[in-house]
């Protein structure tokens, strides 16, 4: 039973880790409709230039600016550059932009630090202790810990304040939308800005598990489940999908491994949300789509 | 009707690579009035109308309005400047309630800062409560209150336009443009949309643009009347003017050679 619960809070814990990359896609999804690609990619970039600045002798919270900072320039640049110009291109179109971007987006990330792979030390050691007779990690914990403010800080502002009641305006008819006065322009910006933080914050939890490396921007496949599951409109239902893919791929592991061989922690997830699309293809609190015929 | 014209539209041309949508056009729109943009489908009502409001810039002319003159203005400065419109084919936020939607209207409104709101402190408390009860008043209004917490998408159409109307007026705007308010409505709900159109003007003083296509509630509602047939003006005056126009006649029952 200890056991079971060890795997099981573990995964759990390790599912908000996915949780962290899948918020930064419902952002941009909820405010234009599109699966932006290249989110994997601003995560790789956020982490490279943060522990570059930092191996450079930039202390932390220096660091955490500049990168922050360059994450808005980012948000800017894409929105003047990619989006403006697509504004009323159907959803495809952007996603493909997005594609071709997160090409780019790696590309500079390589051009200005380099290839080669950081180790990133957030000071948070990744041992074990034990809590009522539990086996967790410190890191998991804080990696947690850090998912919930970062929801809880944008529940508020997305439900608390007319940039979220915006943001699903826009999303949900952009004409409309102009003629209420809101500038499509500035909420995608700050769509793409909070998005970067998002990516910012995931950067570095990730760096400091795997090392700040190019496969940084493949977690946008594990990310893709948890969506799914999810669904791609609900910050909430990120949280939960996370947690589902990251408690069930854990159990999976350690309960069917010996049955069916190991490595089934790589392809449970997508299996998990295979069936799910057959079952409830808007994901657990996914907005389902209203058709009058 | 005297005083100073809120709008004026000054030999304003539109076209579409080479398509001519909208020639030459020129009326004015009197403070506080009901104009009614008629005429034959494509004459160029809805092209004007998106003018107006800022979708298109105009390849020529001016838009005069509340005594400024723009060559090209912004949707989002048209907004500001207090014009606020419904579309042909609805387009209301389908995914929010009745009162989410009307109060996204309040959007220009909202005087607070997302700091503030976020947090709930400073203007953000009283902010929300006045736009709130803004809303609340216009879905009154309305008479919408039984579906307030409907979700829009789920509403049959007649309930739609009305709820498009209401997002409009809750910004308190001093020009409406509504765009076929009436298009696939049964007579009784034609007449009750008329009787919302006649109230805002009359209790909130809103000057009125709209496009329709039956006459016979174009007649009953307007003041003032602007015909268009291929793109250009062949009519403008009076309802009673305009129907002994020979031209109006014309472009409705074609002439006899």
């Amino acid at each position: 039973m200890e056991f079971f619960l060890e795997v099981l809070i573990g995964g759990l814990l390790a599912g908000l880790m996915y949780s962290l990359v899948a918020i930064g896609f419902v952002l941009i999804y909820k405010a234009s409709g599109v699966f932006n690609f290249a989110q994997g990619a601003m995560v790789l970039f956020a982490a490279l230039t943060f522990v570059s600045l930092l191996e450079r002798g930039v202390p932390f919270w220096g660091a955490f600016a500049v990168t922050l900072l360059s994450m808005l320039m980012l948000a800017w640049a894409i929105e003047r550059m990619v989006l403006r110009p697509l504004v009323n291109r159907p959803p495809i179109t952007l996603f493909m932009a997005t594609l071709g971007l997160s090409y780019i987006i790696e590309g500079l990330a390589q051009t200005l630090w380099g290839a080669q792979v950081h180790g990133l030390d957030l000071g948070i050691s990744d041992e074990p202790f034990e809590v009522a007779g539990l086996l967790l990690s410190q890191f998991d914990l804080f990696a947690a810990g850090t998912a919930g403010l970062l929801v809880l800080a944008l529940s508020l502002l997305f439900n608390k304040t007319r940039v979220g009641i915006s943001l699903r305006a826009v999303a949900d008819d952009q004409l409309a939308a102009l003629s209420i006065g809101i500038k499509l322009q500035k909420v995608w910006m700050i769509v793409w800005a909070v998005a970067g933080f998002v990516g910012l914050v995931a950067g570095l939890l990730w760096g400091a598990r795997l090392g700040v490396q190019f496969s940084l921007s493949l977690i946008v496949l594990k990310a893709l489940p948890v969506l799914i599951i999810g669904g791609f409109t609900s910050i909430g239902g990120a949280i939960v999908g996370g947690l589902i893919i990251g408690a069930s791929e854990k159990l999976a592991e350690v309960y069917l491994g010996p049955v069916i061989g190991g490595g089934i922690e790589n392809w449970f997830p997508y299996v998990l949300a295979l069936l799910f699309l057959l079952v409830r293809p808007a994901g657990i609190f996914g907005e389902r789509a209203i058709e009058r015929v | 009707m005297a005083g100073a014209p809120l709008l004026e539209l000054q030999h304003i041309s539109l076209s579409f690579k080479g398509v001519k949508a909208v020639t030459d056009i020129s009326f004015t729109v009197q403070q506080g009035e009901i104009c009614a943009l008629i005429g034959p489908n494509g004459a160029g009502k809805s092209s004007l109308l998106n003018v107006i409001n800022g979708v298109y810039p105009p390849d020529e002319g001016m838009v005069g309005f509340n005594g400024n003159s723009y060559r090209k203005m912004q949707s989002h400065q048209a907004a500001v400047q207090g014009i606020a419109r419904t579309f042909q084919n609805i387009a209301l936020f389908k995914g929010m309630s009745v009162l989410d939607n009307v109060l996204t209207g309040r959007n220009l409104k909202v005087k607070s800062s997302w700091l503030e709101q976020t947090f709930h402190i400073g203007r953000a408390a009283s902010d929300i409560a006045k736009q709130r009860q803004k809303a609340e008043e216009v879905i009154d209004f309305l008479r919408i209150n039984q579906w307030r917490n409907s979700i829009v998408g789920t509403l049959p159409y007649g309930l739609q336009k009305r709820v498009e109307l209401g997002r409009a007026l809750a910004s308190e705007p001093r020009l409406l443009l509504l765009d076929e308010p009436m298009a696939g409505m049964n007579s009784e709900e034609k007449a009750e949309m008329s009787g919302f159109i006649l109230d805002t003007q009359r209790e909130l003083g809103t000057t009125v643009v709209l496009i329709e296509h039956d006459i016979g509630v174009v007649m009953g509602l307007s003041d003032h009347v602007v015909v268009l047939d291929y793109g250009r003006k062949v009519g403008d005056g009076t309802p009673d003017e305009v129907r002994r126009n020979p031209e109006v006649i014309a472009a409705y029952l074609g002439t006899s050679h």
